[in-house]
């Protein structure tokens, strides 16, 4: 007789529990399909000059970060203080794809802001974005030195995901790599 | 009105303008694979019936390779290798997705228990009623009726 007193009360209990852990959770970051795989493949102009160009055998050999941003893009900005603190603390350098955008306004944005980029890839149709599976900028991918990538933010970084996960990351591969 | 009309004409034309190069049965599967394929930035909506940037340039990479010959199951894993097996609004049976297949089924089958289990109990309940205590009820009748009766009278009169 006890337990059909109790019976409800767990099973409401349980449902608390699992709702809350739903409601938690941000079902609009999907989970990235590249994890653990290497960075596809992709051959693009360099942003400061049409001459040079960047390859994804470009970003072996040391770790890197791949910061996909767009002058249109207002949470690039809200990032970018961050992005180059990133770079700036664990010596890593950020790799740039600028996506769908004009060269004229990437480069005044970099003007304006600062360039925390040692190199920018320039995408304007977005066909090298869509190989890495971006849906929206900004995207930070965290290759390793294999060329393989390892971890992803989707969305600005910010200064807790920077702290608690980013950084421990960057400087784990690159305890791994020397 | 005819400010709406010419409004809608013009609509009518900008779409044309978009449409795509296919005929016939690539122009089906055209529609159809852009209906399966599930828009990522607003994702409650496939890529047919997105316009977001992102969905027109899936609905072009669809266009394009379809023009190119590619199978339907060619395209898919395209996409799927880039963006994972969440574009595809009919997934596939496998060790992530058995919960969203099985579950309405194993819900079914809890459900079901429950109902058997419930009537199995109701049936094994005793269906005799009590036994009647004929001397009491025609004492508790009587008094009633008595009772009843006077107050009635008195109301009425």
């Amino acid at each position: 007789m006890r337990w059909r007193l109790v019976l409800p009360i767990l099973i409401v209990f349980a449902l608390i529990v699992l709702l809350g852990y739903g409601l938690t959770r941000r079902p609009d970051i999907l989970p990235s399909a590249f994890i653990d795989k290497p960075a596809p493949a992709f051959d693009l102009p360099t942003l400061a000059s049409d001459q040079e160009r960047i390859t994804v055998d470009d970003l072996k050999g040391r770790v890197t970060l791949v910061n996909v941003w767009a002058s249109w893009c207002v949470a690039c900005r809200a990032e970018h203080e961050l992005i180059t603190a990133v770079s700036r603390r664990t010596g890593v350098p950020v790799v740039g794809l600028n996506y769908k955008d004009t060269e004229a306004n990437a480069k005044r944005w970099l003007g304006r802001y600062g360039n925390p980029f040692a190199v920018v890839a320039f995408d304007p149709t977005g066909a090298t974005g869509i190989d890495w599976g971006v849906s929206a900028v900004p995207e930070t991918f965290v290759v390793d030195a294999e060329g393989i990538i390892r971890y992803k933010v989707v969305g600005p970084i910010t200064r807790e995901e920077m702290n608690a996960s980013l950084i421990p990351k960057l400087e784990q591969l690159k305890a791994k790599g020397s | 009105m005819r400010a709406l009309l010419v409004g809608i004409l013009m609509l009518l034309a900008m779409s044309a303008a978009h449409a795509v190069d296919l005929q016939g049965e690539e122009l089906a599967r055209y529609h159809a694979l852009n209906a399966e394929l599930r828009c990522l930035i607003c994702q409650n909506r496939s890529i047919a019936e997105s316009d977001a940037p992102l969905a027109q340039d899936l609905r072009a990479i669809v266009e394009r390779q379809i023009a190119d010959g590619r199978s339907d199951a060619e395209i898919k894993q395209y996409l799927v290798d880039r963006y994972g097996k969440w574009v595809l609004y009919d997934p596939p049976l496998d060790s992530a997705t058995i919960i969203l297949w099985a579950g309405p089924f194993v819900m079914l089958a809890i459900g079901l228990l429950v109902v058997f289990l419930l009537m199995r109990r109701r049936r094994g309940a005793p269906t005799a009623s009590p036994p009647l205590d004929r001397e009491r009820l025609d004492r508790v009748l009587d008094e009633q009726a008595r009772d009843a009766d006077p107050d009635s009278s008195e109301e009425r009169s």
